[in-house]
């Protein structure tokens, strides 16, 4: 095991899956010559060249769109949006495009590649910077999203985006990427589609992904000190969605709640707490309870910034409520 | 000229020698989509074809002259009115017209219908039915040939309507940046849906809007099948000797409206009529091969008639066809069979 950040080991997954196969290349604005916004592609353009590691002009949709037509003729193309954000300039080619190519194709054509960049909440960068958009891609029938919420995760996920036959929305956590967390030193996978327990309890089941993983994880302990064992589940893969995983864990604590940055309406935590209804039900004893981010643009002001997304606090809380302890 | 072409017959067009096997073969093609597209018209006022349907009637040379000038090798891709262009790549035209009447045999298993067509065996990368969408996507195929080093040109059409979306210009500055083998070709047949160029361009001469890239234009007559061949071979030519893009306008105009439901009240008639009559490609054509003693009307008479017949058996073999099994619903999602049965279809819990 090697302790690395959030960024190096996205980087490690780019850089051992293109040299594995010489199809994969990366795209994107600033990823060669000034080594990523993020950092994120460090080092990439001096080991691969400018054939495959490619500084675009300030075009998302262009771009997007270069990467599908490169995938339909057999390219592994990985497209890094700055941040999802800018990917709203993008959408007619991740959604219209790249997800349908291979139904409206009968199969003849897929899009086998990855658009990958910086999500969810930031620091103080305002409405348009800094905002969670994973519940719309999740939507669409032919994408796979993935959120990796630790280094190791990050790159094992990773890489099985790349290896992927179909398209996958990638979407890092731009407060995260600096984190250190431990990673194997011999080459590994995650299979995409596969939650992880992040920690075992039987009193109240806690599905968080991205950065809320680690509140979920905080919240987790301080509910440790007051008696009560959460198990903490990071579904890793918004879409596939791991249910099993989620629904046993709901089957031993008989209570659920579900932690997103999001915003409430439509959100993850929506989708998440009606499969527990649907196929969960006769497990649970109270409600499932959604904590989210509040339905507002995001504010700058440090005050408001801080109400606006959940913190460990309304995860305990949330937590006691559900298992019957407030 | 040479003295071999002077005992084979055929037509000179502005030094290019297009043999008589050849000619036949173009003014057919030509005539089989505009047969095709009548019988597709005839098919959707039965309520047969359903949803939205683009023809090219009009358009023929030059969904004949891309095919001609280009190799089987080479991308091509265009927007949703493409039923011209797949047949012109040589796509099975049962598997056309299955398609666009929902059946299982269509080229695409009756997923896409008229705006979605594809061929993977063809090279042909849709039939894609967002306006300007394809362009993006053909430069991806430039890409790629750039990057595999694989000689192949990407020809990738859109409409006088298409040119004006964004994408079109970001696709631009990054082809010509790069150097790609693309050649865009702008269909210009006057009128993006109901609205003329004049009423949506600021600059109506569309080869010139390529200009602030450094991309040179071309504009070519789309309604002579030989005019239009031999200036996009040069088109051609520039993309595959590695001089970066080119971009086509290519004057066309369609009959019809712009799709099924539209009466085009937008136009004259005596606007139609001029071209349909003064400019119309087939009829071109044939006065060309008659006039150097190639064919006879007679024979192209016989010829139309022989068309129509095959596209009524072609018309009757596709509707005979059963629908997609249900199956399909839920197939080509995914490349793994568990993700494409998500959640539980046709089931509660």
């Amino acid at each position: 095991m090697s302790k690395i950040t959030y960024r190096e080991a996205l980087n490690q997954a780019m850089v051992e899956e293109m040299r594995r196969d010489d199809r994969v290349f990366l795209m994107g604005e600033e990823v060669a010559e000034y080594n990523g916004a993020y950092k994120v592609s460090q080092g990439m353009l001096e080991k691969f060249g400018p054939k495959r590691v490619i500084d675009t002009p300030i075009t998302e949709l262009g771009f997007a769109g270069l990467g599908v037509g490169a995938a339909m003729a057999g390219l592994r193309p990985v497209i890094e949006f700055m941040t999802w954000n800018f990917a709203i300039l993008a959408l007619d080619q991740i959604v219209n495009a790249a997800a349908k190519m291979k139904y409206m194709s009968g199969g003849q054509y897929s899009c086998p590649m990855v658009f990958r960049g910086a999500g969810g909440s930031a620091a103080r960068v305002g409405a348009q910077h800094s905002q969670s958009l994973e519940n719309w891609l999740a939507n669409v029938p032919g994408l796979k999203v993935v959120m990796p919420s630790n280094p190791a995760d990050a790159k094992g996920l990773l890489k099985a985006a790349i290896r992927d036959n179909d398209t996958v929305v990638f979407i890092e956590n731009e407060i995260n990427y600096g984190d250190v967390g431990e990673v194997p030193d011999d080459e590994y996978i995650i299979p995409l589609g596969v939650a992880d327990v992040k920690r075992v309890g039987s009193d109240v089941t806690i599905v968080a992904h991205s950065r809320m993983t680690g509140f979920a994880l905080a919240a987790a302990k301080i509910l440790a000190e007051q008696g009560i064992e959460a198990e903490v589940i990071d579904p890793r893969t918004i879409r596939p969605l791991d249910e099993n995983t989620i629904l046993a864990s709901v089957a031993k604590t008989h209570c659920a709640v579900v932690v997103e940055e999001g915003w409430r309406f439509a959100g993850i935590g929506a989708e998440i707490s009606a499969r527990i209804m649907e196929r969960g039900f006769d497990d649970l004893d109270s409600p499932v309870i959604r904590v989210t981010g509040k339905d507002v643009p995001m504010p700058y002001a440090a005050n408001l910034e801080a109400l606006a997304v959940p913190s460990v606090t309304d995860i305990v809380e949330a937590a006691r409520v559900a298992c019957g302890r407030a | 000229m040479p003295a071999k072409q002077n005992q084979e017959a055929g037509i000179t067009h502005d030094g290019l020698f297009y043999p008589e096997a050849r000619l036949h073969e173009m003014h057919d093609m030509m005539l089989f989509i505009r047969r095709f597209e009548e019988k597709a018209g005839q098919l959707y006022g039965l309520k047969k074809i359903g949803g939205f349907c683009h023809l090219c009637n009009g358009q023929e040379a030059v969904c004949v002259g891309l095919h001609q000038a280009s190799e089987p090798s080479d991308y091509m891709m265009t927007s949703y009115r493409d039923h011209g262009h797949i047949l012109a790549r040589g796509t099975d035209a049962t598997a056309v017209m299955a398609e666009l009447l929902g059946k299982a045999g269509g080229v695409v298993k009756g997923k896409g219908g008229s705006m979605h067509m594809f061929d993977i065996e063809k090279n042909f990368a849709g039939g894609n039915g967002i306006v300007g969408e394809q362009v993006p996507i053909g430069l991806g195929f430039g890409f790629s040939s750039w990057y595999k080093d694989d000689g192949r040109v990407t020809i990738c059409i859109m409409g006088d309507g298409g040119i004006n979306q964004g994408a079109v210009y970001e696709s631009f500055n990054m082809a010509a940046l790069w150097k790609l083998p693309i050649v865009f070709v702008v269909e210009n047949n006057q009128y993006a849906m109901g609205t003329s160029l004049e009423r949506a361009s600021a600059e109506t001469q569309l080869f010139k809007r390529g200009i602030s890239f450094k991309i040179p234009g071309m504009k070519i007559d789309g309604m002579d099948v030989l005019e239009f061949e031999k200036k996009m071979r040069e088109a051609i030519e520039h993309a595959r000797s590695g001089k970066g893009p080119m971009l086509v306008e290519a004057m066309t105009y369609r009959y019809r409206g712009h799709s099924m439901s539209d009466p085009a009240t937008y136009r004259t008639r005596a606007e139609v009529d001029e071209w349909r009559s003064g400019r119309d490609p087939i009829a071109r054509l044939q006065a060309q091969m008659i006039e150097a003693g190639l064919a006879t009307e007679e024979h192209f008479k016989q010829v139309d008639k022989d068309i129509k017949k095959e596209v009524a058996a072609i018309g009757k073999a596709a509707e005979a066809q059963p629908e997609p099994d249900a199956s399909e619903l839920w197939t080509d999602i995914y490349s793994d069979p568990i993700e494409n049965a998500y959640p539980y279809p046709g089931k509660v819990n």
